[in-house]
């Protein structure tokens, strides 16, 4: 243990402590900028400098370990002075249009200007426009960009991927896609944790609201939205709800308020991709020969990016079931627009999902079989929540209602499909009925939820032990993805997810400045499923009469040409 | 009242002089990877601040350039921008009136030929192809050993750990303290505050220091593939080691019968003792290198052989040919070449200079060695031939002064013409021709004759130290490309067209440092190893003392001291002094820690392994 004194007070804490965590252990606040814990320790910003006795330099309390006797003032004239300086130098290369900012009230940058009552800036403002095509579905504005490189270090440290780089010197250093590539020709997976961990608002998702509240007016479409499991965990947190008003329900009512008639649930389709899914594992399983093991999930369309791009031999151990995303477009557009009796191309199918990956999924030509596009415009859980803002939706006041029928009936497995683990386990437990005709205890297989980015787990099922594997994170996936390829891990079944934590940390999702709410979401998630009167994916009687009315069987012809896709064919 | 006064040297003047000196280190002390078109743009306001501001190229044209390259930096540049730049370039070249102009514009110029594709980068992507390295010392390290790494380790007194570390990129650490070229000190970041860190001294001080041989790591498992290493140097060693680590069964053929190449054969034992080159050798022996002695390939084995018997094969024959002069009287009796008299030196039949007058002809590092050998050797008066100017000569400028201080003269600007002999056919004297510095050509001044006449400066030995070439004739018949005799090889150390035959070192460069003979290994290491259908890690797993946060105030540089001229002359032993352990920790303190600072905290300061 080291003792020191900070501000006067007398604080004792382990070796290896930083002064920042030393301070906060007695409640004095340091303010940071880039500091993003154990992913960017850069101390590029410099606004936690305090003084440190002794030492001519002021020192960056983020990234400076404490030692015996040392005494820090974290609130002098003169660190008060470097920092507020440090932050004018800042705001002097980044464009202030606050008001028009996404991240508006939102904004590490915004909050320390005002902590620090900066009411002039007193350097010319010197911001760089650097073009960036629109289309994309990440969106990058250099002149907001504060080079804090959080991105570089989220990209290269937790998704292994490097797809941002640092260029040029000196006042032109800035951050590029690594090699002057467009975003969707680098390594990048959409993933969106660079958007997620941007202080400010120099990376954001394409804001495809317009579009939506187009087709909302637009007598002739039948706006058709389904609800990603995960968006349910996290809707109510930058709409300044308790997570107790927070509820599935009263997301239903809100999205109901925007005018949407067909308010429906992803979890329907993600028992869809189980019942696809599984039937396929049982079918690879039996056939060991001929078919590639392990099988790996395919949902996660940030990992079959990475797949396609890093490791393409083994793009054939995806699953080739559609992500619930696109089952739920392909049903809406064939299944439910004959109900309606309607075209495909007069259902206009939105989806609201945690991801940016998923606006990119939803443009691949190659994954829409039912219509042009099986979904029309992907959502974020931000644009939601920008949406039921726009509308001046009191959401705290609604309230409760349910989904819509029929397909906004999921399963306690389908909810589970928002957590890392979630979709392994909404499997087992269908493959379980499939192999033994019989269902497991719904919570059978608990042992693979937890928050390790690789976990392993092994059960038998009737005669047949399956070896699983759920990772989470793209620098894990890549750690595994080697193991696999060097022959020193043998699995039957791999869960992915390219978001630390699955879809509940999804590029999508309301962003909160270094906190990873992940954990909780997921929480949140199996809570839901605890309390779900279906815990099972076959059991989903919408789930049942789709088969018996429409799609047959699992793997049936049908099936295969409206939910199932070839990923080697998708355009990158 | 006198009409002249003696003008006083003004403070304000004294503190521009302090400036420009702090400006000058901070260059010399370049980090590596910057973008060139930033520092052309910089260096082109340094330029114009120092303008008197006459004439219209220099004062509006120098300005436009910069503001034209601000341009590019901004990513709003384009290809007729490009076009202007080097149209107002040459324009202030053909018509500025001085220097301070048409100096700064060939900058320019020569910037943009070096660089086109920065400048072609930022117009066409808005950004550049330049890439920011972290540590400098790192970065021109050539085997990039992890000096902040082992500074810190020794600096803690963990002088095995330290050696350790070096080993990991580097198997010569107790050579390499005594005698590499320490290229990892030019752009040292501490010389912006005052002068380079002597990393160097700080390595030999490990080595001097360590409890003892300090073991290998653990080999790999056997991999069952042979690689046949020919030729027992730094860099067939360097090869044999690594290989040897990843697990591939190694045999170095070695034609003289010990190993060690140029640093056994080539250096002499008042600069490299056989004791640390030996351990250094043990070490890489001990990973269970087999060695086949006085094995000459190309006799008693050949290349074809090795091809058939190994899977692979790695040339490492060095450059150990002298060069001849080709002037009248080179093969009269007294007349040998500084590599052959160094050889027999070390091989202990010391030739006898008593009573006799040496001279040494050439500027490099090897005759310096002879010039310090002979005089060792007891010679009466030893003189080294320079035909271009003392500031020329490739010797580290240290070697120079070591070897006046022990007595020699060095004769700059005389070319050798011939050598005159006697009767006998024994050498009597080098006639020389004075010559004059001329203009600059590719870089260097070059000599050219003076309008003096020819001398003679009499003396009974002339030893030639003009130059190596490659002994690869042999290998040539075999089919391995040459060019002027070097070995020619892909920057993986492949042969093209001969699959799993590598080479690297002297036979490839041309003679060079004992650092660049084992980045060759190294490299020929990873190299083989791929191919070998491997890619075993090399790694030191050691935790590396965390960077302080309080760094050292300018201080002086400890240089190391050498035994005393009068009495280091007249014996073989090593002439270097260590650092005392007061020195090695205020040295050690010294280091900047540019493996956590700046940019290496943000992008990491190491590679643990390669």
């Amino acid at each position: 243990m080291v003792t020191l004194t900070i501000d006067n007070r007398t604080v004792t804490v382990p070796a290896g402590t930083t002064i920042l965590d030393a301070a906060a252990a007695v409640d004095i606040h340091i303010p940071t900028l880039c500091y993003l814990r154990e992913i960017n320790e850069v101390a590029s910003c410099r606004i936690c400098a305090v003084e440190v006795e002794g030492v001519d330099k002021l020192a960056t309390a983020c990234n400076t370990l404490v030692e015996d006797g040392m005494v820090v003032h974290t609130n002098t004239q003169r660190v008060r002075v470097t920092r507020k300086t440090n932050v004018e130098l800042i705001l002097s290369q980044h464009v202030d249009h606050c008001v028009t900012c996404v991240r508006s009230g939102n904004c590490s940058l915004q909050a320390l200007s005002k902590a620090m009552n900066i009411q002039h800036v007193p350097f010319r403002n010197e911001a760089t426009e650097r073009p960036w095509d629109p289309t994309l579905p990440i969106l990058r504005d250099s002149s907001k960009c504060i080079k804090c490189l959080r991105c570089v270090s989220v990209c290269d440290r937790v998704q292994s991927l490097g797809a941002w780089e640092v260029t040029g010197s000196g006042a032109h250093t800035t951050v590029r896609i690594h090699g002057g590539l467009r975003m969707n020709e680098a390594n990048c997976a959409l993933c969106g944790q660079c958007v997620v961990h941007c202080p400010v608002g120099a990376l954001r998702e394409r804001d495809d609201t317009e579009t939506v509240f187009d087709a909302l007016s637009d007598p002739t479409k039948e706006v058709v939205f389904q609800i990603a499991p995960a968006v349910r965990a996290a809707w109510g947190e930058s709409l300044g709800l308790k997570p107790a008003q927070a509820t599935e329900k009263r997301l239903a009512a809100a999205v109901r308020a925007l005018g949407v008639r067909h308010v429906f649930d992803t979890t329907f389709s993600a028992d869809l991709t189980i019942m696809e899914e599984s039937s396929e594992f049982v079918a690879r399983m039996t056939h060991p020969q001929e078919s590639k093991l392990p099988q790996f999930t395919s949902c996660c369309p940030g990992w079959v990016r990475f797949v396609r791009k890093e490791y393409p031999e083994m793009t054939g151990h995806l699953s080739t079931a559609k992500s619930p995303q696109q089952m739920f477009g392909a049903i809406a557009k064939s299944y439910y627009a004959q109900q309606l009796g309607k075209e495909p191309k007069d259902i206009f199918c939105v989806s609201v999902m945690p991801c940016t990956a998923k606006k990119y999924e939803a443009a691949i030509p190659q994954v829409s079989d039912a219509a042009d596009r099986d979904v029309d415009v992907v959502l974020t859980t931000r644009e939601l929540d920008r949406m039921l803002q726009a509308m001046q939706i009191n959401v705290a006041a609604l309230p409760e209602e349910d989904f819509d029928s029929p397909l906004g009936r999921g399963s306690g497995a389908g909810v589970i499909f928002g957590v890392t683990g979630g979709v392994m386990e909404a499997a087992l437990r269908t493959a379980y009925w499939k192999l033994t005709g019989a269902n497991p205890p719904a919570d059978a297989f608990q042992e693979i939820r937890g928050q390790k980015p690789w976990r392993e787990a092994s059960f038998t099922i009737g005669q047949t032990k399956l070896r699983l594997a759920v990772v989470s994170g793209l620098a894990s996936a890549r750690q595994l993805m080697d193991t696999l390829r060097a022959g020193q891990a043998d699995y039957d079944f791999v869960e992915v997810m390219a978001c630390p934590g699955g879809c509940s940390g999804g590029g999508g999702q309301p962003i909160h400045d270094g906190q990873d709410l992940s954990a909780d979401r997921g929480s949140h998630l199996y809570q839901l499923d605890a309390e779900s009167p279906i815990r099972f994916s076959h059991e989903n009687p919408t789930i049942q009469a789709l088969y018996r009315d429409y799609l047959e069987a699992p793997l049936s012809e049908k099936a295969h040409h409206l939910l199932h896709t070839d990923q080697r064919e998708w355009t990158l | 009242m006198s009409r002249l006064r003696i003008t006083p040297w003004e403070n304000s003047q004294r503190t521009v002089d302090d400036l420009y000196a702090d400006m000058e280190r901070r260059i010399s002390a370049a980090p590596c990877g910057n973008c060139p078109v930033e520092l052309t743009s910089a260096f082109l306001k340094l330029c114009l601040a120092q303008s008197c501001g006459k004439c219209v190229p220099c004062r509006i044209g120098l300005d436009r350039l910069s503001a034209l390259l601000d341009q590019l930096l901004d990513g709003q540049g384009s290809q007729a921008d490009l076009d202007t730049i080097l149209r107002t370039a040459q324009s202030i070249v053909d018509s500025a009136d001085c220097a301070i102009g048409f100096e700064a514009a060939q900058m320019v110029l020569d910037g943009y030929v070096a660089f086109q594709d920065d400048y072609l980068a930022h117009v066409t992507q808005g950004s550049c192809t330049a890439n920011f390295k972290s540590v400098p010392c790192v970065e021109l390290c050539p085997a990039h050993v992890d000096v902040p790494g082992y500074i810190s380790l020794v600096g803690e007194e963990r002088y095995d750990d330290a050696i350790r570390l070096i080993r990991k990129d580097n198997p010569f650490p107790s050579v390499c303290g005594l005698v590499c070229e320490h290229p990892c000190e030019t752009h040292c970041r501490r010389t912006i505050v005052d002068s380079p860190l002597n990393i160097r001294g700080i390595k030999r001080f490990a080595v001097d220091h360590t409890s003892g041989p300090v073991p290998a790591p653990p080999r790999a498992k056997d991999t069952g593939k042979t690689v046949a290493i020919v030729g027992g140097g730094p860099s067939g060693l360097t090869a044999a080691y690594f290989l040897s680590l990843m697990g591939h069964k190694v045999t170095v053929f070695e034609r003289k019968p010990k190993l060690g190449g140029m640093l056994r054969y080539g250096i002499p034992s008042y600069r490299l003792p056989g004791s640390y080159l030996d351990w250094d050798i043990d070490n890489i022996l001990s990973t269970g290198v087999e060695v086949k002695l006085n094995c000459n390939v190309g006799s008693d084995v050949t290349m074809a052989q090795l091809r058939e018997e190994y899977d692979s094969l790695y040339l490492a024959i060095g450059a150990c040919l002298h060069k001849s002069l080709g002037i009248p009287g080179e093969e009269a009796e007294g007349v040998l070449s500084a590599i052959q008299l160094l050889d027999t030196t070390i091989r202990s039949v010391k030739p006898d200079f008593t009573g006799k007058d040496v001279v040494i002809v050439g500027g490099g590092n090897v005759a310096m060695d002879a010039t310090r050998t002979s005089v060792r050797l007891g010679a009466k008066s030893v003189k080294c031939v320079y035909r271009r100017r003392i500031s020329d000569m490739t010797a580290l400028p240290e070697e120079i002064e070591g070897a006046m201080a022990e007595g020699c003269e060095v004769l700059p600007l005389k070319a050798p013409v011939r050598i005159e002999t006697n009767e006998a056919g024994q050498v009597t004297g080098l006639v020389v021709q004075p010559q004059v510095i001329g203009e600059v050509r590719g870089g260097r001044p070059a000599p050219r004759k003076a309008d003096q006449p020819e001398e003679l400066i009499p003396c009974d030995v002339v030893l030639m130290a003009v130059g190596q070439v490659v002994d690869s004739k042999v290998f040539a018949q075999d089919g391995v490309p040459t060019k002027w005799d070097n070995i020619v090889t892909a920057d993986d150390g492949s042969i093209p067209g001969m699959d799993g035959v590598f080479s690297g070192g002297d036979c490839v460069s041309g003679p060079a440092t004992v650092i660049l003979a084992i980045e060759a290994g190294k490299v020929a290491a990873a190299s083989i190893d791929e191919y070998l259908g491997f890619h075993t890690d090399i790694s030191a797993n050691l935790e590396i003392p965390p960077a302080p946060f309080r760094l050292k105030g300018a201080t002086g540089r400890v240089d190391l001291t050498e035994r005393e001229a009068s009495w280091r002359k007249n014996d073989f032993e090593l002439m270097e002094n260590c650092m005392s352990e007061q020195e090695m920790a205020q040295e050690c303190s010294r280091c900047l820690r540019c493996d956590h600072y700046g940019h290496a905290g943000f992008k990491g300061g190491r590679l643990a392994k390669w």
